[in-house]
């Protein structure tokens, strides 16, 4: 089901394929969800990705090939719970405007006008398929193929937090001011992150997202 | 309490790291220096995972508002307290009012100075590391200033029968260092002749380089497969080769995941000597090794480490 292979000297990295794949994703989070119900001493975290999961461990505590062995018990993963149910979440956005620099780039690269993007986009049911790159930030997919864009070759200095952005076939919000090399179409007031809020991340991997336009660049 | 008399460049507050959250995209942060913070924490009495400061770049003046014990560990840098000139590597008496300071003399990038009882600023995500991109560790969301008060955790036992441990043992910090690295996941998406010229040239660390990762210049490496791949997990240590084919080695408070290949992962043993290479000046080779060599070396650091400390007996001081 997946190949392994040493990402340093405390980690390891599963891959499970190579293309973003719902039926993968859900195998990895699986997995990973197994992995936690059979914890081996030494073992600090796991990360999902599209298509892997990265085993972070203590080389003080464990060796490579001491994982992999674990990971070799867990090979057929039964359905397990995750740790939180998946959530259906509408995100405001305003589309356009001062954060939506790119949404006539976009427009103009897919033959759409902005209101057919701010359609598309927003009448798509986004999944959250992984977490990572910024504290909060969800990567969700797919973005329809009439409405995939390549990111920038030079990515911006800074993106605000708020910031709805597309790349590919991938969706998601800046959480915090960060550099960034996504399409902007838009702001949302929502934080993805907040430090002392509970909870901290309002995403998940498994939820299910709604993009709702409060106000047409129109 | 300690107080900031002067601030260096970047002045973090650093404990062993963040864990337990990167599935959320938080960065582990924690010291750039494993080595000499986990030195420093043993010389005070502290837990290993204890937080401290980390003192970057330039020098550094504080004011004991308490009788306290530190300890100063990392290249490059000269310790003087109440104006006597006091060892690194080695737990010191502090008393009351007395001012000390860490002055940036040689080579080297990170000190890290730990206190007897660990600083005691408030958890976040369950660790005290700092992280600036956002008020990880730091609210507002700053390096230390001229000023900041660092509250100190209680003695948990007498201050005078810790000072003067000592540890002679010392990574091979060098500014010109061989960085033994092994395969990266990606490591056959690059060419022979790549390869070859990765492990025969030197490279510099860019200025533009941070905690979050080192740039490097020198010659840039050909990628096989060009295209990007999928969001995937990342840890430190990993070298990073994005489109102009200059390597990116990935730091403390790097990204939990990337999408730009992956050719090597610098292992445990050389990352602090990585991160105290000279910024600019300091020419850097890679060699390859093995993960059992990597794993077997690094627990023999950090066990060693432990054992090396001495209590020098009343005679043996030097001053």
């Amino acid at each position: 089901m997946f190949s392994t292979l040493p990402l340093s000297d405390s980690a390891s990295i599963l891959h499970f394929g190579n293309r973003i794949d719902p039926a993968v994703n859900r195998q990895v989070h699986l997995l990973a969800a197994a992995l936690a119900l059979d914890p081996l001493p030494g073992v600090i975290e796991t990360v999902p990705g599209y298509v892997s999961l990265v085993v972070h461990y203590d080389p003080l505590i464990l060796n490579h090939a001491q994982v992999a062995d674990w990971l070799a018990c867990h090979s057929d993963s039964a359905e397990s719970i995750l740790t939180r149910p998946a959530q259906r979440i509408e995100v405001p956005v305003e589309y356009g405007g001062e954060d939506g620099l790119d949404l006539a780039f976009v427009a103009a690269y897919c033959h759409l006008t902005p209101a057919e993007v701010i359609r598309i986009h927003s009448e798509t049911e986004y999944t959250v398929y992984m977490m990572g790159f910024s504290p909060g930030f969800a990567y969700m997919g797919k973005i329809p193929a009439a409405l995939v864009t390549p990111r920038l070759e030079t990515p911006r200095t800074c993106v605000h937090a708020g910031t709805v952005a597309i790349a590919g076939e991938q969706t998601g919000i800046y959480p915090i001011d960060s550099p960034g090399g996504w399409r902007l179409l838009g702001h949302t007031n929502l934080l993805p992150f907040m430090a002392l809020r509970n909870p901290p991340f309002l995403f998940a991997p498994g939820d299910t997202i709604l993009f709702r336009p409060e106000r047409s660049a129109a | 309490m300690l107080e900031i008399i002067t601030a260096s460049i970047l002045t973090t507050v650093q404990d062993a790291g963040r864990h337990g959250w990167q599935a959320f995209g938080v960065p582990v942060s924690g010291p750039m220096d494993a080595f000499a913070h986990r030195a420093a924490n043993l010389l005070v009495g502290n837990p290993a995972e204890a937080a401290a400061l980390e003192i970057g770049y330039s020098s550094a003046a504080f004011l004991a508002h308490q009788d306290c014990l530190i300890a100063a560990a990392g290249p490059g840098f000269t310790l003087t307290v109440n104006d006597r000139p006091m060892h690194m590597w080695t737990a010191v008496y502090v008393r009351e009012n007395w001012r000390f300071q860490l002055d940036k003399t040689d080579s080297g990038n990170w000190a890290t100075l730990a206190i007897h009882g660990g600083i005691q600023t408030p958890l976040v995500l369950g660790s005290r590391a700092t992280y600036l991109r956002t008020t990880l560790g730091a609210d507002p969301a700053r390096p230390l200033q001229a000023s900041d008060l660092i509250p100190i955790g209680a003695p948990s036992r007498p201050l005078l029968e810790l000072a003067s441990r000592t540890m002679p043992l010392r990574l091979n910090y060098s500014p010109n260092p061989t960085i033994h690295v092994i395969p990266g996941p990606q490591i056959s998406c690059f060419t022979p002749a790549s390869l070859s010229t990765f492990y025969a040239s030197t490279y510099t660390i860019s200025p533009t380089s941070d905690r979050i990762g080192y740039r490097l210049n020198g010659p840039a490496l050909e990628r096989t497969v060009t295209g990007e791949l999928l969001s995937e997990g990342m840890v430190r240590g990993c070298i990073q080769i994005p489109a102009d084919g200059l390597p990116i080695v990935m730091q403390a408070d790097c990204p939990t995941t990337g999408g730009y290949p992956k050719i090597v992962s610098v292992i445990s043993v050389s990352q602090p000597i990585l991160a105290q290479v000279p910024v600019g000046t300091g020419e850097i080779r890679f060699a390859e090794t093995t993960i059992e060599k990597a794993q077997a070396g690094y627990r023999e650091m950090m066990n060693s480490l432990e054992k090396s400390i001495i209590q020098p007996l009343p005679d043996d001081y030097s001053w």
